[in-house]
């Protein structure tokens, strides 16, 4: 079902994109990426699970996890929550693990770029970085897997907190657009390489230069690219939680992340009664945007004793009539193909279940909000040193002030470098990007590395930043450690 | 643990109430108790009514120089500032709405308390739009001034 009329957000009628699925014609739209264009179109379920036959959808939504692989042209394998749909293309479930495929991978020769900073992810650490890195004369190739740039900004309608600096008061949305328009600014001045629907592969031998892989991906097909640079910022981001019970991988389980994908880039309503799991902020801020896209949200269930997010995004939801009950879990999701309802269970102050305390509740869709992990798989095959940081919701690289990880010239910013939120992601972009180009020799303009860091300080100054505050000791600690062990 | 922790629902005792005389000439409630990392009501403000100490201390709201322009009731990103002004049994409470249905001057629509209940009926006089922000002035019973926080239209 797509929405058509939403308060804040403006979905004008596409362009009709026909397509098939499993031989039979779908009308998408233009814009859309086929699992979003398959869900308008009721479409749930899009693979099986490899042990069982069990149905399963989407989980992340943002091209994080394996649940929304399928057979498209003949290619196996294609992630269809970030595969732009094009007209006329044949997409179709696997079989278990596909078969190898007859198609081209690797259509075209091979491609060398030369730059000076290569930035992995454009959301808005990478494009923070690659915008102050460029400004400063440093030439930048920017790469991302989807369509668009600004990664999960393009998605938050909602205002942001924070102060003048960070935009506080503009929705995530807006922001992603005036970075896009510095970005593509940039670019016009030939600055800046922007590569959208693209991954960077991995780290590869090389004399002097760094050496990475990337791949473009074009009508299914790929272009391999040779990039060689002398820095690199890993802004991958992070990737959605699971939660184990039974049933979690039935169609109608997503990520809010994926909810809030699918409502708010592509206009397609995720479910008609969704069950939220998680009442830190992006449980409520999901929940409250499910309501502006018209959904009804049944309850949201929340497993600590107190509410994890702000008081005032649970306010807007409670003055809307919609519960939010702490101490409370979901126990296990009902349903044989699809998501049709879910058993809550009520939990001590030690987080154990109470015997007897089970409800059942009608659903067609279940979000979990539990937390995010830092993507960081490509500093460790660059072989950066990482260490468990719970407060950073992972494996992370100890860094520097600078952004900097254990080897030089390699720099993280954002959530991959510990799970935070857009303001402080944006200012690290900012930090890792400046402090490059003066490594680089493009500015020397120390004042505003210092200015930044003190925003940054500020803004986790609050209780509320006592988690990310402890996770960044933490890792400044640890930095120390391994820097004075080399 | 305070109870709104637990709940998501502020009670009187969470804030600040004004006297009667500054209710009769409209002032800004802000619905923000915690620590958060916010600061844009303060600059919106013509008269410097709202400071705060820091970027994370709770915003305060001076009754005495707050005008209840309500140009703070749009900017908030958190949706929580709320402008009452009570005169006799009337009080008009402005509020902001981001919603497909968006109500016209004249309406009547249902009255929500802070719980999500209907208290009531209410009478829309003003609808001004900030941004994608609708800021809503809808008249009450003063009895109900402090309670309806919400409207479904």
């Amino acid at each position: 079902m797509r929405i058509r009329a939403h308060p804040i957000i403006d979905f004008k009628k596409r362009k009709e994109l026909p397509f098939y699925f499993q031989k039979k014609k779908i009308v998408g739209e233009e814009g859309d990426t086929i699992a979003s264009a398959l869900h308008a179109a009721g479409v749930r379920t899009l693979t099986t699970s490899l042990k069982y036959k069990s149905p399963r959808g989407f989980f992340c939504g943002i091209g994080k996890c394996s649940s929304c692989l399928m057979r498209v042209n003949g290619v196996p394998n294609v992630r269809t929550c970030i595969a732009p749909l094009k007209e006329g293309i044949q997409v179709e479930m696997q079989e278990k693990l596909a078969e190898l495929p007859n198609a081209e991978f690797f259509g075209e020769p091979k491609k060398t770029i030369d730059v000076d900073v290569l930035i992995v992810g454009a959301g808005p650490a990478g494009l923070c970085a690659a915008i102050e890195c460029a400004k400063q004369g440093v030439s930048v190739l920017i790469v991302d897997e989807n369509q668009r740039v600004g990664g999960q900004l393009i998605k938050q309608t909602h205002k942001f907190f924070g102060s003048k600096q960070e935009r506080a008061g503009t929705r995530g949305i807006d922001i992603a657009k005036e970075l896009e328009d510095d970005l593509r600014k940039l670019e016009s001045e030939k600055k800046i390489t922007v590569m959208t629907d693209a991954t960077v592969i991995g780290c590869y031998e090389s004399d002097k230069k760094y050496r990475f892989g990337a791949v473009e991906r074009c009508d299914y097909k790929s272009i391999l690219y040779d990039v060689r640079c002398n820095a690199v910022i890993l802004a991958c981001g992070a990737m959605e939680n699971m939660l184990l019970f039974p049933g979690n991988d039935l169609p109608g389980v997503y990520g809010a992340g994926a909810v809030q994908t699918l409502m708010n880039v592509y206009g397609v309503m995720p479910g008609k009664r969704v069950l939220m799991v998680g009442a830190g902020n992006v449980g409520l801020i999901v929940s409250y945007q499910l309501l502006q896209a018209g959904s009804v949200v049944n309850r949201i269930v929340e497993a600590a004793p107190s509410i994890g997010g702000y008081n005032v995004h649970a306010a807007k939801l409670r003055r809307c009539g919609v519960l939010i009950q702490t101490s409370h879990s979901i126990k296990e999701v009902c349903g044989e193909k699809k998501v049709e309802g879910a058993v809550l269970i009520r939990l001590d102050v030690n987080w154990k279940p109470i015997k007897d305390s089970e409800e059942y509740i009608k659903c067609d869709t279940i979000c979990l909000a539990v937390g995010l992990t830092p993507s960081t798989r490509l500093l460790s095959q660059i072989g950066v040193h990482l260490d468990y940081i719970p407060e950073a919701g992972g494996y992370v690289a100890p860094h520097d002030e600078s952004m900097q990880t254990s080897v030089k010239g390699v720099y993280v910013a954002g959530d991959a470098s510990g799970i935070e939120e857009a303001s402080t992601a944006m200012i690290e972009g900012k930090i890792a990007g400046l402090a490059a180009a003066i490594q680089l020799g493009g500015s020397r303009n120390k004042k505003l590395l210092v200015q930044y860091r003190e925003e940054l300080v500020q803004l986790r100054a609050g209780p509320f930043g006592e988690k990310p505050r402890i996770a960044k000791e933490k890792i400044a600690k640890l930095a120390e450690v391994h820097h004075a062990s080399v | 643990m305070r109870q709104y922790e637990k709940t998501g629902i502020l009670s009187i005792k969470d804030l600040k109430i004004p006297s009667k005389k500054q209710f009769e000439k409209g002032v800004a409630i802000l619905e923000c108790v915690q620590e958060i990392p916010c600061n844009p009501c303060v600059d919106s403000c013509p008269v410097h009514a709202i400071s705060m100490k820091d970027i994370n201390a709770p915003p305060v709201n001076n009754f005495e120089k707050c005008i209840g322009c309500t140009k703070c009731v749009g900017v908030c990103p958190g949706l929580a500032i709320f402008v009452i002004k009570i005169k006799a049994n009337t009080a008009w409470i402005t509020l902001p709405y981001e919603f497909v249905t968006v109500p016209k001057v004249g309406d009547v629509v249902q009255a929500l308390d802070r719980k999500g209940k209907v208290r009531g009926k209410a009478l829309v006089k003003k609808v001004v739009k900030h941004g994608k922000t609708m800021v809503v002035t809808i008249e009450v019973n003063s009895s109900l001034a402090m309670s309806i926080r919400n409207i479904r239209v």
